[in-house]
């Protein structure tokens, strides 16, 4: 692979799949403060 | 009073919502879509639609339905009267889709047991147009096809037995088991792909950028479409699903988890899809442009390309793949097929289970239509109207009138800051408000231009094309306009008064 297809790999993977992380994190963070 | 069906757990929302997004579109539209707009430089158009159409429609569903407790008609009817035949209108599309998707899954069935011995043999684009759809020309119908028909009722029966158990005993269960396992097979598959000799190369195609495409108006066009169609935006699906959640759910930070989690599957489609391809390339030397191809033919004649190229347990990957096929359009079709039980069991004030029979029933009836020799050509054409003059143009009267003619997102976004973790903002009002029905309505213009100075679509007959593609697109339509005609029972549109109701009768129950 090439190192921009690597470069879009990651920023596309950081971007995606970290903002499920971060909303999945953030939810439960939410809900233990609540409790 | 009759209590409102709830989900059981947030989670069982969350999986059930990703699972209505997560369907055959991401696994053969997606990775195609990306090739041919950019590659690499595609996820710059993709993620600034996520960001500024996908996720905020999904907030605005969310909300109407969170909101007005019902489903799409009668959410859409409760946000202004006028607005109930748009619900009608998205629920007739559902019910449309719902007839052909069936039969896809039928399809995907039969090839997951085809896949451990091959049957499909060295020609597999032969094997499936002719020895598994013994297909005819187009505009006939011909005979019934056995082996789509047999799988296509295991499939109906499945979906209506699941449909009849309720939203927690049948749609949120089916799901929980569903999602996790699509996500494991998938996972799978992908670890596989990307491990094969050549995947590399595949995998530098998909992600290699072409910034020059990235001026192009058209590759904009192709990412809003990708996000709007990929969501179940427009469908009445969003709206049905979250008139479920519990008065206190969380809206906001659940459309971006939905919206994340479908995108997050799109992008391990593309990875696996396009490692595959690599392998592919490599082992029978043809060049890159000639093999990627999307939607039906890369998952019924590519991938069986794919497995038999395959060194060891081909037949494995094989039924892994067709499983999660199956898998992704069952939890698709469930929630497609709860837009119309809803909608017809609160307009016609009749039982979930007659409303699952009927509703349910007509659909199952109309789709052994796509178990005939003429199946697949019929599904193209309805497949293509229904979406290009039904989805996106129903998703564009919904956010025109809910935005511009109702003004009514100021309310929605009080509403949804009122039980969110996430709070709204103006960027929230903008998007909706602008960016999306501009959007929206210059890919409408685009097909339209299309669509008039183009060939007649796939080169079909026109008299066909106007049967079961402009006829079925705008009927949905026109339908809905009729439905609408008919008065709702207990004046359940009366959103005020039902709400007070419903409060008191909460009241009672806390003393």
């Amino acid at each position: 692979m090439t190192g921009s297809a690597i470069a879009m790999f990651v920023i596309g993977g950081v971007i995606i799949w970290g903002g499920l992380l971060g909303s999945v994190f953030y939810a439960r963070k939410v809900a233990k403060t609540k409790k | 009073m009759q209590n409102r069906s709830q989900w059981g757990t947030r989670l069982g929302f969350l999986l059930a919502a990703m699972g209505s997004a997560i369907g055959l579109g991401n696994i053969w539209r997606f990775p195609a879509t990306a090739y041919e707009n950019g590659g690499g430089a595609f996820f710059v158009p993709y993620l600034f639609a996520l960001l500024t159409a996908g996720i905020p429609l999904l907030i605005m569903e969310y909300t109407i339905g969170h909101k007005y407790r019902g489903s799409a008609p009668k959410s859409l009817g409760r946000v202004s009267k006028g607005f109930e035949w748009i619900g009608w209108w998205q629920v007739l599309i559902s019910f449309v889709i719902s007839t052909y998707y069936g039969a896809i899954i039928a399809w995907a069935i039969m090839y997951s047991y085809y896949s451990f011995g091959q049957v499909w043999g060295d020609d597999t684009t032969g094997f499936f147009t002719g020895d598994f759809l013994q297909m005819t020309d187009a505009g006939a119908f011909g005979g019934l096809v056995p082996t789509i028909l047999i799988p296509l009722i295991i499939v109906w029966v499945l979906v209506l037995g699941i449909l009849l158990a309720g939203v927690k005993k049948g749609i949120e269960l089916a799901n929980k088991i569903f999602i996790p396992l699509l996500a494991v097979l998938f996972l799978i598959i992908v670890i596989r792909a990307v491990t094969l000799p050549g995947a590399a190369e595949g995998l530098n195609e998909f992600f290699q950028p072409n910034w020059s495409e990235i001026m192009n108006g058209s590759v904009w066009v192709a990412a809003y479409g990708q996000i709007f169609f990929s969501l179940s935006i427009g469908f009445a699906i969003m709206i049905t699903y979250s008139s479920y959640l519990s008065k206190k759910s969380d809206i906001t930070n659940n459309a971006f988890i939905t919206g994340f989690g479908n995108s997050s599957f799109e992008l391990l489609a593309g990875i696996g899809v396009f490692g595959a391809l690599g392998f592919m390339a490599q082992s029978t030397g043809q060049e890159f442009t000639e093999i990627v191809q999307g939607g039906v033919m890369l998952a019924f004649s590519v991938f069986p390309q794919i497995i038999n190229e395959m060194p060891v347990m081909s037949g494995l990957f094989g039924f892994l793949f067709f499983a999660s096929l199956t898998l992704a359009g069952l939890s698709s079709l469930i929630s497609i097929s709860e837009t119309y039980v809803a909608g017809v069991q609160e307009k016609f004030n009749v039982s979930r289970t007659a409303s699952v029979l009927i509703g349910g029933g007509i659909a199952a009836v109309i789709s052994i239509a796509y178990a005939s020799q003429g199946g697949l050509v019929l599904l193209d054409t309805v497949d293509y109207f229904i979406n290009n003059y039904g989805v996106a143009l129903a998703g564009l009267f919904e956010v025109v009138a809910v935005a511009w003619f109702a003004r009514g997102l100021k309310d929605l976004q009080n509403h949804a800051n009122s039980v969110s973790d996430i709070q709204l903002g103006g960027w929230w009002r903008f998007c909706l408000g602008f960016i999306t029905p501009i959007v929206l309505g210059y890919m409408m213009l685009q097909n339209i231009r299309n669509e008039v100075t183009g060939e007649p679509y796939e080169g079909y007959p026109i008299e066909f094309l106007f049967n079961f593609g402009w006829i079925v697109a705008l009927g949905a339509m026109m339908l809905g306009a009729v439905i609408t005609i008919k008065r709702w029972p207990n004046r359940d549109l009366d959103y005020k008064r039902h709400s007070s109701v419903e409060t008191s009768e909460d009241k009672e129950v806390a003393q």
